[in-house]
């Protein structure tokens, strides 16, 4: 896996589960590359993105095994690259071994990057995602992507082709929607799996809380850094905060009921952040979403300051209702109400955030399939239906999301492109019929 | 308050639980009967924050001198409450309640305590304290708001809400050391609770394991201590300005009161005192002299990095309330929280 190691003759895969002595898995078998790393193997990990989450992936990344280095950064900024580079030194000390020459800066670092690297951390906004997972997976390198994974159906299927072949090639992928990781969801989906709800019936999820963070426009920015440096309210780079943020609830009700939706009809706007540095995204969004056997689920998320919060999903079936932690009212613990009574408190839950690198690195050393590519796009295609039901006002098919040819991402980004920010979207009239199935 | 203030001393010694670590040298230095409780000259107040329609009571706190941690053999004492060692505290106000989202709101959401007018002085000196960056989150984890007390919050987020707060009304407010605290808990009494030593009658005064059905209360639903101050034992935990040091009491003199001690906070991030038990806490965590210290845990779920230094996402059992001396003592004039995102941890 490290080409500084002198390559030695690669074990069939077989072999190596079958010897924990074998201490090099560093060169191509039958013209694909070893994609696992025997325990003495140094993993050099690239960072995609050096924002506040990537570099706190970095961190969790070096604490997630023995053996791994941080060793290349890439943003499109000088400055944010040069931030997670002086953090993670001072966090990791030799952990992270990033010269300025592993410091790649630009709308491309992320090639320089993957080059350099066994494993890739992919976090910059998700309008790249489709675009950066195919380049790690057709470099054979080992993949940990932060959600969601696209912005429109384009980047879906690029992102499903990817899980195919990542498969084919053996390649290691885990996603960064935590909560698979997380103890309490992970002991609630069993009891919800083997029955403990009795036939699944309807479901909620939330993703209800105030506004977050924008960067103004200087006047020396262009259309597309401006963009960039706010990401957040711009759906070809955020997919919106319905798919940005609530995909974590919607993924928790695929996961519940292991299904995506078939139909969905949703409404939105724009009522609280209505000024130009908000960009054109909604800051809400109320879908209800149809899955198989004529389960209804209730979604609704919120970015307004001052109004009701609340980030929780819950799950009802034949036999009592699941709720999750930092319910309204009962935020202390998992709980199913019902003939099969059951709570798990939060206090005994792990760190989701870590415990997904670990078991990524487990998963390379161990040479043990995990590819969370499909998962993650479901989830992230079911965020971005409920999306362009609620900017178009019309109802939305599974497959008119999967199959929408509206690409949201620019062709050919360069710094002096012009970029106008689209109008804001108005299901059910000319307009936002017009630019909404896709956008 | 006042009567019970004006009581004959006689009456606290009744109740003390003994100076036993002292030498008979020692207690030459040291008044006869622990608490001392001098006579209070200054009165409750409230306060109006300017320009919102939000106040909260002050409770005006006597000076005097305690044996300040528990007695060996008091019923879930743990062994960072001792030595007890006396402890002279000047008066000041407290909080009648915790700092509710009320009054927190105000300072941390952007625009929420604005008007169109032009700005005061008071405006402008406040806007200049820094402010709580919007979580990626419900921010009171499904704990309710209205009327209910901040969580989730650091000790940093705390400090910087009373540098605003001080600069909104001109008076200074800050958090309470340790010993101010449990000086104003204890309310005169030398007892594992400020209502004695029976954690039974606890379900009268505060909100715990056993009887918050595991979520956070509206401040002030139960009685208040004797001198008048809600919900000191349990709800929430509540943020004093010290380093934790589970040792710290080892260092203070046991033969004459330290005057107002405090382990002074730095700019790391960890760890700091946070006393009085919470809903989550059995009765023990509870008492008057229990003490706690704050952890990377309390952040677990913030992937970010820098991790916040304002949102504790996992510290839903910590809030916090606010002291105003009333001579502000020297070594902590101009205290304010190092604490930066570059802070270590």
């Amino acid at each position: 896996m490290n080409s500084k190691q002198a390559p030695k003759p690669a074990p069939s895969r077989r072999a190596f589960l079958a010897t924990t002595a074998a201490s090099a898995a560093t060169v191509s078998l039958g013209g694909l590359p070893a994609v696992h790393a025997s325990s003495s193997d140094i993993i050099r990990v690239g960072l995609v993105g050096c924002g506040g989450r990537g570099t706190g992936a970095a961190q969790q990344c070096a604490n997630g095994g023995q053996n791994v280095k941080i060793w290349a950064v890439g943003d499109a900024f000088l400055d944010r690259a040069n931030t997670a580079q002086t953090t993670l030194r001072q966090r990791l000390g030799t952990r992270a071994e990033i010269p300025d020459s592993r410091r790649f800066v630009g709308l491309n670092a992320y090639q320089e990057v993957i080059a350099n690297s066994d494993l890739v951390i992919l976090a910059t906004p998700p309008g790249f995602r489709p675009l950066h997972i195919r380049a790690v997976i057709e470099a054979n390198k080992n993949l940990f992507t932060e959600k969601p994974v696209a912005v429109d159906g384009p980047g879906i299927r690029t992102v499903l082709a990817m899980h195919e072949e990542a498969n084919r090639r053996g390649l290691k992928v885990v996603c960064g929607l935590q909560r698979h990781h997380q103890t309490g969801y992970q002991m609630s989906m069993d009891k919800i799996h083997s029955g403990a709800l009795g036939t699944i019936t309807s479901a909620r999820c939330y993703w209800n809380q105030g506004g977050l963070w924008s960067r103004t426009r200087t006047a020396q920015m262009s259309d597309l850094e401006w963009q960039l440096r706010n990401w957040l309210y711009f759906t070809w780079l955020s997919g919106d905060h319905i798919v940005e943020q609530h995909v974590h609830n919607l993924d928790v009700v695929n996961w519940a009921l292991q299904a995506h939706p078939t139909r969905c009809v949703g409404m939105g706007g724009r009522q609280s952040r209505t000024q130009a540095v908000y960009g054109h995204i909604f800051d809400h969004f109320a879908i209800e979403y149809e899955y198989p056997n004529n389960v209804h689920v209730l979604s609704m998320c919120r970015q307004i300051d001052g109004a009701e919060n609340n980030v929780s999903e819950a799950v009802t079936g034949t036999k009592g209702t699941w709720t999750s932690r930092d319910t309204p009212g009962d935020p202390n613990n998992y709980r199913i109400r019902g003939e099969n009574a059951w709570t798990f408190a939060r206090n005994r839950d792990n760190d989701p955030y870590q415990k997904e690198h670990n078991y990524l690195q487990h998963c390379i050393r161990q040479n043990r399939q995990v590819n969370d590519l499909r998962y993650v796009a479901e989830s992230t295609l079911t965020a971005i239906m409920g999306r362009m039901s609620a900017y178009s006002g019309r109802a939305v098919t599974w497959q008119d999301a999967l199959n929408s040819t509206q690409n949201l991402v620019p062709a050919n980004l360069a710094w002096d492109m012009s970029l106008p920010v689209p109008p804001v979207a108005s299901g059910g009239t000319q307009a936002g019929m017009g630019m909404g199935m896709g956008g | 308050m006042v009567r019970l203030i004006n009581r004959p001393l006689a009456l606290f010694a009744m109740i003390v639980a003994g100076p036993v670590l002292l030498t008979a040298a020692a207690l030459v230095q040291l008044p006869k009967q622990l608490p001392e409780i001098e006579k209070g000259k200054h009165a409750n107040y409230t306060e109006k924050i300017p320009e919102t329609d939000v106040s909260f009571d002050m409770v005006a706190i006597p000076g005097g001198t305690f044996m300040m941690g528990s007695p060996k053999g008091e019923a879930g004492r743990q062994d960072d409450e001792g030595p007890q060692h006396p402890v002279k505290i000047r008066p000041f106000w407290m909080g009648k309640m915790e700092v509710s989202w009320d009054e927190y709101d105000l300072y941390w959401r952007k625009n929420a305590a604005k008007k169109e007018e032009p700005k005061t002085a008071a405006d402008k000196a406040a806007d200049a304290v820094t402010r709580p960056t919007p979580p990626y989150a419900d921010e009171t984890f499904g704990h309710g708001r209205e009327g209910n007390p901040v969580l989730c919050i650091s000790i940093h987020a705390a400090m910087e809400y009373c540098r605003w707060l001080s600069a909104k009304t001109g008076k200074l407010y800050r958090l309470p050391t340790e010993a101010e605290w449990e000086w104003a808990c204890r309310a005169g009494t030398t007892t594992a609770f400020s209502f004695g030593d029976d954690s039974a009658k606890l379900d009268e005064f505060g909100w715990f394991d056993k009887n918050s059905d595991e979520v956070a209360h509206k401040i002030g639903k139960k009685k208040a201590n004797a001198w008048g101050l809600f919900d000191m034992h349990g709800n929430v935990a509540e943020w004093c300005i010290d380093h934790y040091d589970k040792d710290y009491y080892g260092t203070l003199p046991l033969d004459k009161p330290s005057l107002s001690p405090f382990k002074a906070p730095s700019e790391k991030r960890y760890s700091y005192v946070a006393r009085g038990g919470s809903w989550v806490d059995p009765p023990a965590m509870c008492r008057s002299a229990a003490r706690r210290g704050s952890s990377k845990d309390w952040l677990k779920r913030d992937p970010q990095q820098p991790q916040s230094i304002w949102w504790m996402t996992d510290a839903d059992f910590v809030g916090f309330r606010v002291v105003c001396p009333v001579e502000e003592q020297d070594n902590l004039k101009g205290l304010k929280s190092k604490i930066t995102r570059e802070s270590p941890d």
